[in-house]
């Protein structure tokens, strides 16, 4: 009685365990992530942000980014208020079905922390990411991100409508 | 034939009253794309050491527009795209470029050594200047410039809440505009040129 019920118990592990592998392999094929990359350091910087655009089929999280070139990476949001940059750790980024959601400079991003070494334009930075699901199922993607000059521009936003505004000051 | 000239003259009249108008306007308010800062009391000079170890003070810069952007070398975001943008204002300069010097103070001197500085700058702009002090150093001069700062952990690391402005100085070291973050390196060109005519 007692050894049947054990191997039941057993029995239904493994099948949640298949059952969440399974679902984890739909996650990871439905994440797509495009454009990964990273700004490069000057010797002895020790910490950098690593961007993409992640796009997930169904409800996914971002729950965690780890890469062979520091212990300390961390997803951070950024905010700006009153002209004061605030940047914070978050655990978890919401990926809504269907919507790219960028990490991009002026908002999400990747903080890689306490690097040992500079990153080096053009270099090949591995990061692996962690998705979780709606039912709490993991999976990681890697990534090969490339490393881009550290004077890489941020993407240019309202340049021109800026420059509008300041000729329709001079309206009489 | 009569009222033909009539109406000529008229529009030419106009059309001058309109000129005089537009002139006097530029003559009171340039017209600026950054915050003026014209007459501010504060901002007027600091004492912040080079990676050479050398003292500088905004006078040390007169006869150039100062562009000054406080920041910190690990800011993975904020301060890589300042610079960018004040290297591409100094492409936007031409000929120019060399009556502007942009300056970045360092709000973690900590972290960021002599060394650690000079490699940062130059990697946007071999024109670009590093400048640090200690730390009660760099408290009283963010002070001086209403440059909020604050040092914020994360896990065994910390990073920086700090103010994204840059600051514009005038040839006469006077302190004129206060540029935003998200303003173009066009528009901050074009600033730089007004402040540069003589």
């Amino acid at each position: 009685m007692t050894v049947s019920l054990i191997s039941s118990k057993h029995a239904a592990r493994a099948f949640t365990f298949i059952a969440g592998l399974t679902l984890a392999a739909a996650v990871q094929a439905q994440v797509v992530v495009k454009d990964a990359w990273v700004r490069a350091t000057v010797p002895q910087q020790r910490a950098t942000g690593a961007f993409m655009q992640l796009t997930a089929a169904k409800d996914t999280r971002l729950v965690g980014v780890s890469t062979p070139l520091t212990p300390k990476a961390e997803v951070h949001e950024m905010a700006m208020q009153d002209n004061v940059m605030r940047m914070r750790q978050i655990t978890a980024l919401d990926l809504p079905a269907g919507k790219p959601v960028a990490l991009q400079p002026g908002g999400h991003h990747v903080m890689l922390l306490d690097l040992p070494a500079q990153v080096k334009a053009g270099d090949t930075v591995p990061l692996t990411l962690t998705f979780e699901d709606k039912s709490g199922a993991r999976q990681t993607v890697e990534v090969k991100a490339t490393a881009r000059a550290l004077n890489t521009p941020a993407m240019a936003k309202d340049g021109k409508e800026a420059k509008e505004m300041g000729h329709g000051e001079h309206a009489h | 034939m009569l009222n033909t000239g009539m109406s000529r003259r008229a529009a030419l009249v106009s059309a001058l009253a309109a000129l005089s108008a537009l002139a006097a306007c530029q003559d009171k308010e340039p017209p600026f794309h950054g915050v003026s800062l014209t007459g501010a009391s504060y901002g007027r000079d600091f004492a912040l050491k080079d990676p050479d170890g050398r003292i500088r003070r905004l006078a040390d810069f007169r006869g150039k527009a100062v562009l000054l952007f406080f920041g910190f070398t690990q800011c993975p975001d904020v301060c890589p795209t300042a610079l960018t943008r004040a290297a591409a204002v100094r492409q936007l300069l031409g000929k120019d470029a060399n009556h502007l010097q942009v300056l970045f103070v360092t709000l973690d001197p900590e972290r960021d050594t002599p060394a650690v500085l000079r490699s940062y700058t130059t990697a946007f702009d071999p024109g670009f200047l590093g400048l640090w002090t200690d730390l009660p150093g760099t408290a009283a001069v963010a002070k001086d410039f209403k440059v909020y700062f604050e040092k914020m952990p994360t896990g065994s690391s910390y990073t920086l809440d700090h103010t994204t402005l840059s600051y514009l100085f005038d040839p006469q070291g006077r302190l004129r505009l206060a540029i935003k973050h998200d303003m173009s390196a066009a528009d901050v060109a074009s600033d730089v040129r007004q402040l540069l005519i003589p």
